[in-house]
């Protein structure tokens, strides 16, 4: 059991959520949450938007149930974690972009805090937020409202490219890394996948990925992928 | 002292808390969040003669009180698991049981032929990692085998015949609540030699995504788990009890040490637990310690003083 400390409404149904306690992780790792009993049955994943001497943050949208829970918590509420769970970005060196989509820019803030210096891509359907922790970690900053934040970024530009957002943009990021790569400079492109999880450690078999080399698991291979080992199939 | 073992067809169990299988994997996972020696038992993720990719699209969906699965029995296939999984079992104090699937007859029975060899050449070399297997014949996900053996008596027989014929090790054969006579079909285990019946599968189960106007899931059906199937799992398990002279083992949206009671009142020798699994990730460990607790608490002094008294 954890104590929360605080959780901010940021705008429209997106909250920063802090947490208590000894908490640690890697960039792009995650931990499974829940802060009812019995049901709804299944932890939540959120992962890791920055630890803190204090504990760990977590930056989320609500969009459900559980969601709709985390929302009402207040200072002092109890709530479970389990983790740091899943692989995480790699540490790596050189020219590298953050993009990150909507709600998927969470875990992006703490790969920000982990290699400053780095590009950051911010894209947002209606509204931008947390924008401005982000601005002095950054080399540039990007921010798109309404647009596709993935245009801005030349994939050409750099030696990594970090993704986390919805669906479609990581298929979007997948068919750039691959034409970077047919013009010979190719980056490596790094996606964040957010399937369905049950367990969250490798043992139910219900959040697997599709890659080129087999069936991997999202919660304990990833949630980070090359995006040249993923096969999407919608 | 309270008394929490139970004995199958030999088998030591030190506690009646075993893991059912699709929801521990191999007990690798959660072996790294708690000693699961401590268990009374694992079953382990479900094997078929050669690997499975399982199913395409959405696997899960939250129901009230339970959950559907569209796994698909993806799993690495008997021999893989006999290479890379067993030697983790043989460092394990907890009874292990091998959870077999297949398409096919003949793939049951070479599944279950090389668990046999790989056992006796175990035994030659002192050593033992498999004690029980569990023959699942109720996969409501796969489209050939799985089900379509599990719902009629006589394509049951045939399996359960061929398998026992196959292997010398203690056989459990998993039943399904979408059986057309689950009392029938354990009487049918017990008289083809079968040592335990396990019981229940998940029950086939559907969504329905209303805006895309399609099933959320590829196969269209999923397995239903959770406490939403507990109050059908208990009666089914109190019906065969009272069918059959071999040991039942009972599962079904367990969730509590009282749960576990009233299977135990209901006639099963151990049970498992699945669902649970993934609400508390040391499901293992809280229903032991809950267990005990409940036991002192009503001077329950063995399981035996309880076992089938409804
Ligand atoms: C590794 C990982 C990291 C994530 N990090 C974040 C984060 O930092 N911030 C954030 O806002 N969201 C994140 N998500 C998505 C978040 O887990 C879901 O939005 C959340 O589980 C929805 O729960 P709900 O009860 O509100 O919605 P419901 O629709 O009621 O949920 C029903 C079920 O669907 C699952 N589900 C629904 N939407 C998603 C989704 N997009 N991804 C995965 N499972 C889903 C739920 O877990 C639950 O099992 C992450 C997902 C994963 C897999
Ligand atoms: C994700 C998942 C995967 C499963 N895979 C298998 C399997 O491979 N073999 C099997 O016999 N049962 C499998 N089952 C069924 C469970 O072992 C168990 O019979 C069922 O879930 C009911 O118990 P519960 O309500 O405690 O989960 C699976 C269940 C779930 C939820
Ligand atoms: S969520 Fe269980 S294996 Fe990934």
């Amino acid at each position: 059991m954890a104590t929360v400390i605080s959780n901010e409404r940021l705008t429209d149904g997106v909250y920063h959520l802090q947490v208590e306690g000894e908490y640690g992780g890697a960039m792009g790792q995650f931990y499974m949450l829940r802060a009812w009993g019995a049901y709804p049955l299944l932890s939540r994943p959120l992962s890791i938007h920055q630890v803190t001497d204090r504990g760990v943050d977590f930056l989320y949208h609500v969009v459900g149930e559980g969601t709709e829970i985390f929302a009402g918590l207040t200072p002092g509420d109890s709530i479970e974690l389990e983790g740091p769970f899943g692989n995480g970005f790699p540490e790596v060196e050189g020219r590298i972009a953050l993009v990150g989509g909507g709600i998927g820019i969470a875990p992006l803030y703490y790969c920000a805090q982990k290699l400053p210096g780095s590009d950051i891509y911010l894209g947002f359907s209606r509204e931008a937020f947390r924008t401005e922790a982000f601005g002095p970690l950054a080399g540039e900053l990007n921010i798109n409202v309404g647009g596709l934040v993935l245009d801005s970024v030349d994939f050409t530009a750099y030696d990594h490219i970090f993704v986390c957002g919805p669906h479609p943009m990581l298929k979007a990021a997948q068919l750039k890394a691959m034409a970077a790569e047919q013009e010979g400079r190719g980056p490596q492109v790094y996606l964040s996948l957010e399937n369905r999880m049950a367990c969250g450690i490798g043992a139910c078999l219900v959040c697997s990925v599709s890659c080129r080399d087999g069936q991997r698991k999202a919660c304990a291979d990833g949630p980070v992928f090359l995006s040249r080992e993923v096969i999407f199939h919608d | 002292m309270i008394n929490l073992t139970a004995n199958i067809a030999g088998v030591h169990f030190k506690n009646p808390v075993v893991m059912a299988s699709g929801t521990f994997g191999f007990g690798r996972e959660y072996g790294k969040l708690y000693d699961v020696s401590m268990l009374g038992g694992i079953s382990g993720k479900g094997l078929t003669l050669h690997a499975k990719p399982g199913n395409p699209g959405v696997r899960v969906y939250e129901t009230a009180s339970g959950m559907l699965n569209s796994v698909g029995l993806e799993n690495p296939g008997v021999e893989a698991f006999l290479s890379k999984e067993l030697p983790y079992w043989e460092t394990l104090d907890t009874a292990r049981i091998v959870n077999l699937g297949g398409n096919t007859l003949p793939d049951y029975v070479l599944g279950a032929e090389l668990i046999q060899q790989d056992d006796d050449a175990r035994r030659l070399a002192g050593k033992r990692a498999v004690d029980m297997i569990e023959l699942n014949i109720s996969c409501p996900n796969v489209k050939e085998g799985g089900i379509a053996f599990g719902v009629k008596t006589p394509a049951a027989r045939e399996v359960v015949r061929a398998v026992r014929a196959a292997t010398r090790l203690p056989l459990a054969v998993k039943l399904s609540p979408n059986a057309e006579d689950i009392a029938e079909m354990a009487e049918m285990c017990e008289a083809e030699g079968a040592d335990a019946v396990s019981l229940i599968n998940t029950i086939s189960g559907m969504k329905i995504d209303v805006r895309r106007r399609r099933s959320v899931f590829h196969n269209l059906y999923a397995g239903l788990s959770g406490p939403a199937i507990k109050p059908v799992a208990l009666r089914m398990v109190h019906q065969v009890a009272k069918r059959v002279s071999i040991p039942v083992i009972g599962m079904g949206g367990i969730t509590s040490a009282t749960d576990i009671i009233e299977f135990i009142m209901a006639g099963a020798a151990v049970i498992q637990v699945g669902t649970y699994n993934f609400m508390n990730l040391r499901a293992g460990s809280t229903l032991v310690e809950e267990l005990q607790q409940f036991m002192i608490e009503e001077h329950i002094s063995s399981l035996d003083e309880i076992r089938g008294i409804i």
